[in-house]
């Protein structure tokens, strides 16, 4: 059995009051309801304050570059994949510095679970706009209001028929804690935006902001339906839907590539009859 | 240069069938024993442009190009008009019949009646390959495996046109063109550059790659991705550069054995990346094919520019190794080298070739694949309770498990961290990484291998030179020493440590130094002098998208 004191607990670099704190409860959770003992699991991170959260739990981490923490978890995935892949990071890493590999694992379909905190604002670097800063959204660094579109994250996956899309908010722990879970034990992509509050940088989008406005999708709400999934994910203002907007049942990556069927890469000697017969067609 | 070597140079257009005529004719030529040494210039278009593929074969082994032309084959009028005056005082032109030219030696081939307006290219192998004394038998058995079995339809019909055009060469051709005959020779391989690191690194046990498409290190993932699924490893087309070498670094960190391939300007997105592997200490081996910069510069052609770019990239300080394979052999060996020095060590190497070297076929006698060890990737397993990832160790390597692999964590952080791996602001901690990081260059030290030293010791002249031009040079030198010069040739397949020890007192013996260099600054003569202080002061630099050919180098040093 594994339990959530497994992964231990730790003193963090956050913010009292960050929505981190919860996220990182809900995460721990997920994996102590998955069964997943700390060393089968691999958290990949970017840079940002969300990305620093790996660092506070027991697992295996890669906590690399600004941007890139998709890239590495599929090299992970893809040299493993009996490893559970968890990447995880903020708005800034993941759809601004990260744009194209956020597009390109939507397309790959690897199974790893995505998860972006998201909190409208740049943190660590002390409040710039993000790339899901609402237009007007004033800081030192865009001070007559942001100028362009926030991008919408859900709109952009459901869009592309990504495997599993789904919204979490940091202020409904167990409801995240099950949507991170289901992440898990999907196979294939599963991103999970997650909603949070930043204390110090981010004055519009607080704690009630997003708590008057989050509403959980009903039972009847069947994820499947593609056409319904895109409108639920372009809803975005007095009413934002939480939970899993759209699923589908894609092969993941992995299933393309034989090699990986019996298990990690590392360790398997070189077959050096079958090297030797193609080094013989260059004759 | 008069010698006993058959230089054979084919021009035409894009889409005329060039490649597969030069491909077809050298398998032929290396079939029946020859040495031989393409070189091939092309632009960047699809179709039409001018292109050319040179052969330059001989009984002796052939290490460098060679500029007189002995025939031309031209598929196309430009190239009559651009090569005629390379031609060799008894150099042939073979070409199509409704084209003109002016030599004693023209070779009009009604290519038109001979191949039925389809197989021209094959017409022109069926001719050239009868000069040059090849069997029909060699050349069809050519054409039997590029077409393979799917297409024997195809084959019998190029198969038609290859007869008829030696049939028709038999009858109007008397001149003796004919290379010397060459006794039953052991089997041999007709390989280029980048097809042999891709050999290199399967035989060693690559697990996995990740590319973005970039002229002219393409075809070594290409080749990598032909035998993926028989060789149990996984290449895949990154959505851009900083995602190939990322996703290798994961990979590699998670247990595989891992390249990346690129060009300058793909590389220049990677940089970031090999940084992240110094710090994170994961294995990664970076194959930079140079071609002419700055920014997109000349896609197609060669150059060695980017020593420096390499030397240097990745912010921060860490050690790395940089093998300049010289022959297609030492691109085999020194890949699996990198591969080597990547593991052990625990972070980048580098391995800096260029378009020259990664098109250039040669003929190479197969390697013992059968016998070389592969790599050893970590097989450890920490016995203590506590494992420390980036534990503070002598050398500078740290015990390395694989996530996963054992129940102990292993965490990996770019930012400084502790010996677990965990991010810190410990200063201390941080002087005992940065110093603990860059303990491992001293092992490597240990380990480079010295430069080639060949010739007179204490000569009037020693050329200095790296990387793919070490066939030309050598052979330059081998002529002025003929002509009674008292010459010698310092040649860094590793380029990155320079050891003072190994080749300081060759510079100091000799009475004057040159450096040959496919540069327009003498990057390779710079990073000497800042290493022993001794300064090259004449260079011969070659920048114009060409590579160094021993004519290039005689011509300068003439001058």
């Amino acid at each position: 059995m594994v339990a959530i004191d497994d992964y231990g607990h730790y003193e963090t670099a956050w913010c009292p009051g960050c929505g981190n704190h919860s996220i990182l409860e809900a995460v721990k959770k997920a994996l102590a309801a998955s069964q997943r003992k700390p060393h089968e699991v691999l958290f990949v991170s970017g840079i940002g304050q969300a990305a620093k959260a790996p660092h506070y739990l027991n697992a295996n981490v890669f906590n690399g570059l600004h941007g890139r923490s998709l890239p590495v978890a599929t090299g992970a995935k893809l040299a493993n994949p009996e490893l559970t892949v968890i990447a995880e990071s903020g708005d800034g890493c993941n759809y601004g510095e990260g744009g194209n590999h956020f597009l390109a694992a939507i397309r790959r379909n690897i199974d790893i679970t995505l998860l972006v905190h998201n909190n409208q604002v740049y943190g660590l670097t002390k409040g710039q706009a993000s790339p899901t800063s609402l237009e007007g959204f004033v800081t030192k660094a865009q001070p007559e209001g942001v100028p362009s579109a926030p991008f919408n994250p859900t709109e952009v996956a459901v869009a592309m028929q990504a495997g599993f899309v789904a919204r979490g908010f940091s202020g409904m722990i167990n409801h995240l804690s099950d949507v991170i879970q289901q992440g898990i034990a999907h196979r294939g992509f599963a991103m999970i935006d997650i909603l949070q509050p930043c204390v110090s940088f981010n004055k519009i989008n607080t704690f009630t902001w997003y708590e008057k406005r989050c509403y959980d999708l009903s039972a009847v709400y069947d994820p499947t339906n593609w056409e319904a999934a895109m409108k639920v994910a372009c809803e975005w203002g007095d009413k934002i839907p939480i939970g899993i907007i759209y699923r589908n049942e894609r092969p993941p990556f992995e299933d393309h590539f034989p090699v990986l069927s019996q298990g990690p890469l590392s360790g398997r000697d070189v077959d050096r009859l079958t090297l030797k017969k193609i080094m013989e067609r260059y004759g | 240069m008069g010698d006993d070597t058959l230089n054979i140079l084919i021009g035409g257009s894009a889409g005329q069938g060039l490649v597969t005529l030069g491909q077809l004719l050298a398998k032929s030529l290396v079939r029946a024993g020859y040495s031989i040494l393409v070189t091939q210039s092309y632009q960047s278009r699809i179709r039409g442009g001018h292109n050319t593929f040179a052969i330059r074969a001989g009984a002796e082994k052939i290490i460098a190009p060679r500029e007189p032309v002995d025939v031309l084959v031209a598929l196309d009028s430009d190239t009559v008009t651009l090569h005629q005056r390379e031609l060799s005082s008894d150099g042939h032109i073979v070409l199509d019949a409704t084209l003109v030219a002016d030599s004693d030696f023209l070779l009009k081939v009604p290519f038109k009646e001979l191949a039925q307006n389809k197989f021209s290219n094959i017409v022109a192998l069926g001719v050239v390959g009868f000069l040059a004394g090849l069997s029909e038998g060699l050349m069809a058995k050519a054409l039997d495996d590029f077409f393979g079995k799917k297409n024997a339809n195809v084959a019998l019909e190029n198969k038609r046109a290859l007869a008829s055009a030696i049939t028709w060469a038999a009858k109007h051709t008397k001149s003796g063109l004919k290379l010397p005959s060459i006794p039953n020779t052991s089997p041999r391989l007709m390989m280029n550059g980048n097809e042999a690191i891709a050999l290199g690194a399967l035989s060693v046990g690559i697990k996995f790659s990740a590319f973005y498409p970039m002229t002219p290190s393409t075809s070594i993932n290409l080749n990598l991705t032909a035998h993926a699924k028989q060789m149990g490893l996984i290449v895949e087309q990154a959505e851009d550069e900083i995602a190939a070498i990322n996703m290798a670094i994961g990979a590699s960190f998670a247990g595989a054995p891992s390249m990346v391939a690129t060009s300058g300007g793909g590389f220049a997105l990677m940089v970031e990346g090999v940084s992240l592997a110094a710090m994170t200490e994961t294995p990664l081996v970076v194959v930079v094919a140079q071609r002419p910069g700055p920014a997109t510069g000349l896609p197609t052609r060669t150059e060695q520019a980017d020593l420096e770019f390499v030397l240097y990239a990745g912010h921060g300080e860490f050690p790395r190794a940089i093998f300049a394979p010289g022959t297609v052999e030492e691109c085999f060996h020194l890949t699996r080298r990198a591969f080597d020095l990547a593991e052990r060590y625990q972070g980048p190497m580098f391995l800096l070739t260029d378009q020259f070297l990664a098109d250039s076929y040669r003929t190479v006698i197969p390697f013992d694949v059968e016998k070389l060890p592969s790599v050893p990737v970590s097989t450890e397993t920490a016995e203590t309770t506590m494992y420390a990832r980036y534990a503070v160790t002598e050398s500078g390597i740290s015990p390395r498990l694989l996530p996963g692999m054992t129940e102990h964590l292993v965490v990996a952080d770019s930012d400084e961290h502790t010996e677990q791996g965990h991010i810190t602001e410990d200063l201390s901690m941080r002087r005992q990484m940065v110093e603990k990081r860059l303990r491992k260059e001293k092992g490597i030290r240990t380990e480079v291998i010295p430069p080639d030293m060949e010739g007179e010791a204490q000569p009037d002249l020693l050329l200095v030179s790296w990387g793919s031009s070490k066939g030309a040079v050598l052979e330059a030198a081998s002529h002025m020493r003929s002509n009674g010069a008292r010459i010698a040739t310092l040649h860094f397949s590793q380029v990155w440590p320079l050891i003072p020890d190994q080749f300081l007192k060759y510079l100091q013996d000799a009475r004057q130094v040159i450096s040959i260099e496919s540069n327009a600054t003498g990057q390779l003569a710079q990073l000497i002098r800042r290493e022993t202080g001794f300064e090259i002061k004449k260079k011969v630099l070659r920048y114009d998208g060409l590579p160094i050919t021993p004519e290039s180098i005689l011509r300068e040093l003439n001058r």
